[in-house]
């Protein structure tokens, strides 16, 4: 990597990159009118995730990210929304109700957004960033076996609750047709 | 390494470019001829010796003519829907190690990263077919989805065996591990794992099913669904869905030299390189073309059933035997 010429630009503008992709894949997500270009937004911007994590020194996680959440999660969401209504019409409501709506919603957003805001001013950041280790796949399986293994299990069970509960619904409306 | 690194990055994304756009257009040739000499037919043999110029004129005739967007389709998911299928494809190969040396990148997640970008496949097409507005690039839309969440568990968990075995995901090491004669390849390694080539077989079959190849291409099921999720599109916007179904089958193809015939490695322990790698890759992608031209399409519950009765218990019985010799035995036997 250090015989690349100019290296550091180049990195510098991967990493803009990774953040501008983000950023506009969180506000596709938001602006769009058709919900299927919204989860195409929330794909963009995990991947742009992934990059962000990639410049956290952790390729791992960064293609877990890419392989879980664009992979299956999206997946999920587009297949859902595609059984569910292929056709979205646009509704006209009243626009009264539109702006109350959007009035309480900004209110939310500006009181979350202070709140960020007066979080991020105040924390005393001055704790340099160290890299705690290698971020390798041998020490993430060590650490989840290990330090974390009681919220690693607890996980799993739960995912297997979900699972059982996914056949147990299945199973009943297979007999009823 | 002599060559700057900039040279080399330029070099290897023209290398793989050029790679897969050349094999594209031959395994096309490869299939037609194939498809002819199973059903005792010559196949082309008009355009040049053997028909060797019909790639050739196959690319001019797709690239002459008008890409149709037609009207109520979703524009930009149409347009972006062939760009990615064939992205992940490009990407995935950077990571391949055709041989000692000649290879992308080295990275140390370089299996994992093959898979994370192959995900974004199912996605791209399911788009596309989502995108055309067309019923019956809906259905096939449908049933990408389903066979993919089908056949993506027992393919990694098939991985995850042999991940087991190797003790890494860098492709360069799991190639080296298999150095020596043919019974160190991960598919004879029956002391590791006694069904080892049954867990082969469990993956190929994964790699037929992913890459929407007959008898599991229910997504272009031309008999049904005129051409399923590519219905609407036209000259290159079906062209490159034509080539990324020839790249992802020959990154598949790749992942299974790698995993399990030992990759660069030859079958006597000498002269090991990248024609060896470059035999059992076009071995498998022959098969795959065999394999096509052999069996009729399965039906849609058939494969479901396939996957889900036989492959996942198999492939989880096979994951927990090998843990079982690994942790019982020792790692390396």
């Amino acid at each position: 990597m250090s015989e690349f010429p100019a290296g550091g630009y180049i990195v510098n503008l991967v990493f803009l990159f990774a953040l501008a992709t983000t950023v506009a894949g969180a506000v596709l997500a938001v602006m769009t009118r058709r919900i299927i270009h919204s989860v195409c937004g929330l794909a963009i911007c995990c991947i742009g995730l992934a990059g962000l994590y990639y410049f956290l020194h952790s390729p791992f996680l960064a293609l877990m990210e890419i392989l879980i959440y664009v992979g299956a999660v999206c997946v999920t969401i587009i297949f859902a929304v595609m059984l569910a209504e292929p056709e979205e019409a646009v509704v006209e409501k009243k626009k009264g109700v539109d702006f109350a709506w959007s009035g309480m919603a900004m209110a939310v957003g500006a009181a979350i957004f202070y709140g960020l805001w007066r979080l991020g001013a105040q924390h005393d950041w001055t704790a340099p960033v160290t890299r705690t280790n290698d971020g390798s796949i041998k020490l993430i399986g060590e650490a989840l076996l290990t330090t974390y293994s009681v919220p690693f299990e607890l996980i799993s069970l739960a995912l297997f609750v979900a699972i059982l509960g996914a056949l147990a619904i299945a199973r009943a409306g297979r007999d009823k047709a | 390494m002599s060559v700057p690194e900039p040279i080399r990055l330029i070099l290897f994304v023209a290398g793989l470019m050029g790679f897969v756009g050349f094999n594209a257009a031959y395994l096309v040739w490869v299939e037609r001829k194939g498809a002819g000499r199973f059903q005792r037919r010559p196949g082309p043999n008009e355009a040049g010796w053997a028909g060797l110029l019909q790639p050739i004129a196959d690319a001019a005739k797709l690239m002459s003519k008008q890409l149709i967007v037609p009207a109520g389709v979703d524009r930009t998911l149409f347009r972006a829907a062939p760009l990615m299928v064939m992205a992940p494809a490009m990407i995935g190969l950077a990571v391949v190690p055709f041989s000692e040396s000649l290879a992308a990148r080295n990275i140390n997640v370089g299996l994992l990263m093959i898979f994370a970008f192959g995900s974004i496949n199912v996605m791209a097409v399911m788009l596309g077919g989502w995108a055309s507005r067309n019923k019956y690039a809906i259905i096939s839309a449908a049933r990408v989805v389903s066979q993919n969440v089908a056949y993506e568990i027992p393919m990694l968990l098939v991985v995850i065996t042999i991940i087991m075995g190797t003790g890494t995901m860098n492709l360069h090491e799991i190639v080296q591990d298999q150095a020596g004669w043919f019974w160190n390849w991960n598919i004879f390694r029956v002391w590791v794992n006694p069904l080892a080539p049954i867990t082969f077989l469990i993956f190929f079959t994964c790699m037929l099913a992913e890459t929407n190849r007959a008898p599991f291409d229910m997504a272009e099921a031309e008999s049904e669904l005129v051409a399923g999720a590519y219905t609407e599109y036209s000259g290159m916007g079906f062209g490159v869905f034509f080539m990324a179904e020839y790249a992802n089958i020959l990154l598949g193809c790749s992942v299974g030299t790698v995993l399990f015939l030992g990759g660069w490695q030859s079958p006597f322990g000498l002269w090991s390189g990248l024609i060896w790698f470059l035999l059992k890759l076009y071995f498998l992608v022959f098969s795959v073309v065999w394999i096509r031209w052999t069996f009729p399409r399965t039906q849609f519950y058939g494969l479901l059933n396939l996957s889900w009765k036989i492959l996942i218990p198999v492939s989880l019985f096979t994951f927990i035997l090998s843990s079982a010799i690994i942790k019982l035995l020792g790692h390396r036997l």
